[in-house]
């Protein structure tokens, strides 16, 4: 499963309780659409780290980082190529 | 021009707000809640104590009962200075210790057990408070864990998810034991509870669903605190509660709301709330309240975001089906 199917996953399961794919694109803004609000950030953080072996420091908690999945995706990728 | 209204937003008529809010005190009463009187919790902070005011102008020292509620974490000064202005308006009061209560429904350990978690070292005879930090920064809020040791050493770590969760469940008892004591006397006395959140609390969602969130009737819940702190000043109530600057009182260590919950000081968050309510550019609240256009873009960011997240603790019981007649 790519980074992309495993966070949409977490997210349709755990915040939006579908498993219809359509209701999360790549570049919906989970904050904008109201699909996480911050303490869901905080939960999506703690999923990250370990379902991807990362840790989100403080200054990568912003939504560059975190509010889609495509953005979460590259974020995963960029910390995977740090450690690599 | 925006920066010339933003200059006087908090302006208030003092005395024709008093007798708007007391008149709607009394229609409250008498046409919708039917009731005979008003609890008022009073904390010895700036809130409940110019609720407290406003109860009294409306109804009368002799229909309204006062109900200090103190715990272990409670700053000594919070009973004094409550006693004080219910002695100033001349309103009957009881003082009940709420320790008790919590301690037996675990909300002290079930507090600390989670502090443990995150510094193992936490125990008897440390102090401790939890710090919103990132939105000012741009960053998503969260929240460090603030410990001070018997020696006075501090330490800070981030608090992780389910240890920050716990916490607050935690601590959130106390605020829910509080109202289950107000509607007791309310109850008994056939009173309406009254509220004290103001218009930042109310709008940002810092309160406790069903806790000092709940009530029959909220008096300042449109008002800014700025202008609450006047209206302290009109009602001319004790000094040493005016000049109090706005903490929790809710954890061991002192703890200023600005800390807790919002990204600036109240009278700062007072004039962002306003600005941002009045689509004022960022760069005029700026300039009002001395910080970078860039970081009054991001209070906005906030504000907004504390909007989303206050929607579940404003909202009733849902219901799944249409039950009107």
């Amino acid at each position: 499963m790519t980074a992309k199917d495993s966070v949409r996953k977490y997210i349709l399961e755990n915040f939006l309780f579908t498993d219809d794919t359509n209701a999360l694109r790549d570049d919906d803004s989970l904050l904008d659409k109201g699909i996480i609000d911050s303490t869901g950030v905080m939960e999506l953080i703690a999923f990250i780290e370990a379902e991807f072996h990362i840790k989100v420091t403080e200054s990568e908690m912003i939504p560059d980082n975190l509010d889609s999945v495509h953005h979460i995706a590259r974020f995963v990728a960029s910390k995977h190529l740090v450690k690599a | 021009m925006a920066s010339e209204k933003i200059k006087n937003c908090m302006a208030l008529d003092l005395a024709a707000e008093t007798q708007r809010i007391t008149q709607s005190l009394r229609t409250a009463l008498a046409s919708h809640l039917h009731r005979r009187g008003l609890v008022i919790a009073m904390s010895g902070g700036i809130d409940s104590s110019v609720v407290a005011a406003l109860c009294v102008e409306a109804v009368g020292p002799q229909r309204v009962y006062g109900l200090m509620l103190p715990e272990t974490d409670s700053s000594s000064s919070s009973l004094d200075k409550a006693k004080a202005v219910a002695d100033k308006l001349g309103l009957k009061y009881e003082v009940q210790n709420i320790a008790p209560a919590l301690q037996a429904l675990g909300c002290y350990d079930r507090r600390d057990e989670a502090m443990r978690r995150v510094i193992p070292g936490y125990g008897k005879g440390w102090t401790s408070k939890i710090v919103i930090t990132g939105g000012l920064q741009g960053r998503y809020n969260h929240f460090d864990l603030v410990v001070r040791d018997p020696n006075g050493k501090e330490q800070r770590e981030r608090l992780p998810l389910q240890e920050y969760l716990q916490i607050v469940a935690a601590t959130n008892y106390k605020q829910r034991i509080r109202k289950s004591i107000e509607y007791f006397h309310a109850d008994r006395l056939n009173y309406a509870v009254a509220g004290t959140p103001n218009r930042l609390e109310y709008d940002q969602g810092f309160f406790v669903k069903n806790g000092d969130g709940a009530a029959d009737i909220k008096p300042i819940s449109h008002l800014y605190k700025t202008q609450v702190y006047a209206l302290a000043a009109h009602f001319d109530l004790p000094e040493k509660v005016r000049s109090a600057a706005p903490t929790t009182d809710t954890y061991s260590l002192p703890q200023g709301q600005d800390e807790f919950y919002f990204a600036l000081p109240y009278a700062q968050m007072d004039v962002a709330l306003w600005a941002h309510n009045h689509k004022i550019p960022a760069a005029d609240l700026a300039r009002q309240i001395g910080i970078t256009e860039e970081q009054a873009s991001r209070v906005y960011v906030d504000i907004e975001a504390k909007r989303r997240a206050a929607a579940y603790l404003h909202s009733p019981g849902l219901v799944v089906a249409d039950i009107t007649v």
